[in-house]
């Protein structure tokens, strides 16, 4: 352990830097919210590819200026003459209602239009999908926080938590900041953020439970720091694979799975980053010592 | 130990051959046996459409029906009342105190009530009363609310199950989702607007004369045929329940689309003798509140069969044919959410899925076998392994597979080295003060257990959450992923361990151990 690298040294910078970077993800997400897509907020979706593929996006958007749509918002999507399209109206009401608007735009274009998508979520369901995405986020987090309390003491649950709730906001920050959508897919990808986290995390744990009872006359940061070096190498590898396939899905996967994996690649790296700087000093703060373990396997 | 006995081995082996037989069953001109995986409705096209029953019409239109037995109830054991209201969710009454208790039990009577029926299911009532003071408050209870909405919902799948049959889509999905919604997957359907026409249609038929006076007991209807305001008869002649069939045809004269439809015995009786009647007044054909046609009687129709032309297209008058044949929807029905893709997405989601997956797995794969030599080479093998029973198990289990799914599947590739990668650090530690090279790889395996099964646990209990609460594709991704997870474990504690404990037993000087 000669090239061992001093974590430790870097901890209170880090979790300086961690805590700014949540208290400006909770400023975004209070202030500036969350870019819900249809799921969330109901209306219609649209992707539609123009046969005509020079069609220029400002003759699409002036196309679409019809006041019953409400909110409009045109954006090209992946190859040339694809758009996605998205307004308030929520096209269920009238079940003519997307054929003709395909007429007007047909026409209005002088162009032949391929209404690739259809997405049309009514105010009610769309709301009740929130809550059960939001129910979904909160769960997962009391059901991990529930398996490390029973596989390890409470410290390391509240270590690990502290760590998801760090890799949770930070990402849904970084959405809000970027006003990138947030739709079911998101959901999902979030949720697989707080398992690879975790697992990112009792990764490190198991090993220094292993150390605390190993050596005795260590201090904590100094445990937690041989075990980070010991399970870096693992750590590293690991993110790089997974970060090579969702770089592969990210850039050839297609623009539907565009912003579910880019919010698993924000995850990745910011999951491994907590592990290692903000769930093990969570250790240290809260004085687990190996004495910790041994009165917890006395009782 | 570090290597298995034969029967593991053997079992091992097994595994693996029945994971790539269920695999290989989803490669074209499969004829042995009829199981593949199902591509989702973002893969090969289709429609997801979530109705959803309004059952206030219907409540109210119940409550009136009980007008006539509350008064007579009321009448027959001599309680006054006044001031009887109906809103549509409710009847009030004034009802003297005194009297409130002997309504009270007249109206929870067990046996021969006439105003309240006892739902036997739930061992409740089906209405309601409380009193406040001197006024007395009927409603559904909640118990009576759930078996309407039952009874609705059940008529309902019902009634469009038969309207999609008849269009001809192949295997449409129908179910029950709640109390009152209704879930319609229809796999690659060329014209969804035509089929969301169809099921939002109360088609609620009626055959009502037109009138010239506007006074009570007419309302005004628009025939839609050229906007005319028609003053119809509230009275019902005869109602699509007399109905029979209808199909489409063309008039022999004029060569129009119309509609032919056949009534019952007692439908035919009726309209035999109101068209005997009526010679030369006008018929209103109303359809859910508007006037399709209102022709004139020119002679009593006593045959039980009749049409209605009103203009259509063809198409029009085969859709109306077909709403009329698989009858009303007891209540009306909105959507509240749909998705469709088309068939030519579909397709690109799928060429661009596959190909990020093989990308990303050669990308694992080269690193892999750089970083681990010989060892990356059984991961690997370990890795290719894993895919296949992967496929395997969703061949078995019919799975659907999602666009999202395929990202599940990728990101397993990527996560699926991790326990891999995990023991092979520890065993490279476990060399560093080990003397013997076999119980190094032993205890490797062994401490490393533990980490991998948190490990895997802690993504094994997100899968299953976005699998409850998930819906659609994500669902899918949910099932790819926790499905992974089961034969990560599994290739690299049996799969990767074989091939390790074959090579290190082999390589007496040891040359290979360069992890």
């Amino acid at each position: 352990m000669n090239n061992r690298i001093n974590f430790s040294k870097f901890f209170n910078i880090a979790n300086i830097f961690s805590l700014i970077a949540v208290l400006i993800s909770i400023m975004f997400l209070f202030f500036k919210g969350l870019n819900y897509g249809v799921d969330f907020k109901g209306g219609t979706l649209l992707e539609i590819r123009i046969e005509n593929k020079n069609i220029q996006i400002q003759s699409l958007r002036s196309s679409l200026n019809i006041p019953e749509l409400g909110d409009v918002s045109v954006k090209e999507f992946g190859e040339k003459g694809d758009f996605l399209i998205k307004f308030e109206k929520n096209a269920n009401e009238n079940e003519k209602f997307i054929s003709d608007l395909k007429d007007i735009v047909s026409k209005k274009i002088n162009s032949t239009v391929n209404f690739r998508r259809v997405e049309t979520v009514g105010p009610k369901v769309s709301s009740e999908l929130l809550k059960q995405g939001v129910t979904a986020i909160v769960l997962a987090l009391s059901a991990m926080l529930f398996y490390i309390w029973i596989r390890f003491e409470w410290q390391f649950s509240l270590g690990s938590i502290i760590a998801l709730m760090h890799d949770v906001i930070i990402t849904l920050g970084i959405f809000s900041i970027l006003s990138f959508e947030v739709n079911l897919s998101i959901v999902a990808a979030v949720l697989t953020i707080v398992g690879y986290s975790m697992n990112d995390t009792v990764v490190i744990f198991d090993r220094i439970r292993e150390n605390l009872l190993k050596y005795s006359k260590f201090k904590t940061n100094e445990i937690a720091d041989i075990s980070v070096n010991e399970t870096l190498s693992r750590t590293v590898i690991t993110s790089l694979t997974t970060l090579l396939a969702l770089f592969s899905i990210f850039i050839l996967g297609g623009e539907i799975l565009k912003g579910f994996s880019f919010a698993m690649i924000l995850g990745v790296i910011i999951g491994t980053y907590s592990s290692i700087f903000v769930a093990s000093p969570v250790l240290n703060y809260f004085k687990v010592t190996q004495k910790t373990l041994l009165k917890d396997d006395d009782i | 130990m570090l290597s298995f006995t034969k029967i593991k081995v053997l079992s091992i082996y097994f595994i693996l051959i029945s994971a790539i037989f269920f695999a290989s069953l989803n490669l074209k001109n499969n004829n042995l046996i009829d199981k593949n995986v199902n591509l989702g409705l973002d893969l090969q096209g289709g429609s997801y459409i979530l109705l959803e029953i309004d059952t206030k019409p219907l409540v109210n239109q119940k409550l009136q029906a009980k007008v006539i037995p509350i008064k007579k109830l009321l009448n027959e054991n001599k309680i006054n009342f006044k001031d009887f209201i109906i809103s549509p969710e409710s009847i009030s009454l004034t009802v003297d105190i005194k009297k409130q208790t002997k309504l009270k039990n007249l109206f929870f009577k067990q046996t021969k009530n006439t105003v309240n029926n006892f739902i036997t299911d739930y061992n409740k009532f089906e209405l309601d009363i409380n009193f406040n003071q001197n006024k007395a408050i009927i409603k559904f209870s909640n118990f009576g609310l759930v078996s309407l909405n039952n009874s609705v919902l059940k008529q309902s799948i019902e009634i469009i199950r038969r309207r999609i049959d008849d269009v001809g889509t192949k295997e449409p999905t129908i179910l029950q989702r709640g109390d009152k919604r209704i879930l319609v997957e229809l796999p690659g359907i060329d014209n969804p607007e035509r089929v969301k026409e169809l099921l939002g249609k109360t088609a609620q038929l009626t055959f009502r004369l037109v009138s010239e006076d506007d006074g009570f007991g007419s309302e005004k209807l628009i025939l839609s045929e050229n906007n005319e305001e028609l003053i119809v008869n509230k009275r019902v002649v005869i109602s699509g329940d007399n109905l029979v069939d209808a199909q489409p045809q063309f008039d022999n004269q004029s060569n129009q689309p119309i509609v032919l439809f056949t009534l019952d015995r007692q439908g035919a009786q009726k309209f035999g003798k109101i068209t005997t009647e009526n010679v030369g007044r006008r018929l209103a054909i109303v359809l859910d509140n508007s006037v399709i046609s209102a022709p004139q009687i020119r002679e009593s129709i006593t045959g039980g069969t009749g049409t209605i032309s009103g203009g259509f297209s063809f198409q029009e008058s085969t859709d109306l044919a077909l709403l009329l044949r698989s009858g009303a929807l007891p209540a009306p029905i909105n959507i509240v959410e749909e998705r469709t893709v088309g068939p030519d997405l579909g397709k690109d989601s799928i060429d661009a899925g596959i190909f990020s997956l093989i990308i990303g797995f050669i990308l694992v794969i080269i690193f892999m076998f750089i970083k681990y030599r010989i060892f990356g080479l059984i991961s690997n093998i370990s890795l290719i392994a894993n895919l296949v029973m992967m496929v395997g198990i969703l061949t078995i289990l019919e799975a659907t597979l999602t666009l999202p799914g395929i990202a599940g599947i990728i990101l397993t590739v990527g996560m699926a080295v991790d326990s891999n990668v995990l023991i092979y650090e520890r065993i490279k530690e476990e060399l560093k003060t080990e003397k013997s090279i076999i119980h190094a790889f032993d205890t490797g395996y062994n401490k490393a257990k533990i980490t991998v099964i948190d490990a895997n646990v802690t993504t094994l209990i997100a899968a299953v959450i976005l699998f409850i609460f998930g819906s659609g594709p994500v669902k899918g991704f949910a099932v790819t992923l926790g499905i992974g997870i089961i034969t990560t474990l599994f290739s690299a504690y049996f799969i990767a361990r074989h091939l390790t404990s074959v090579i290190v037993l082999n390589d007496k000087e040891g040359k290979y151990f360069k992890l």
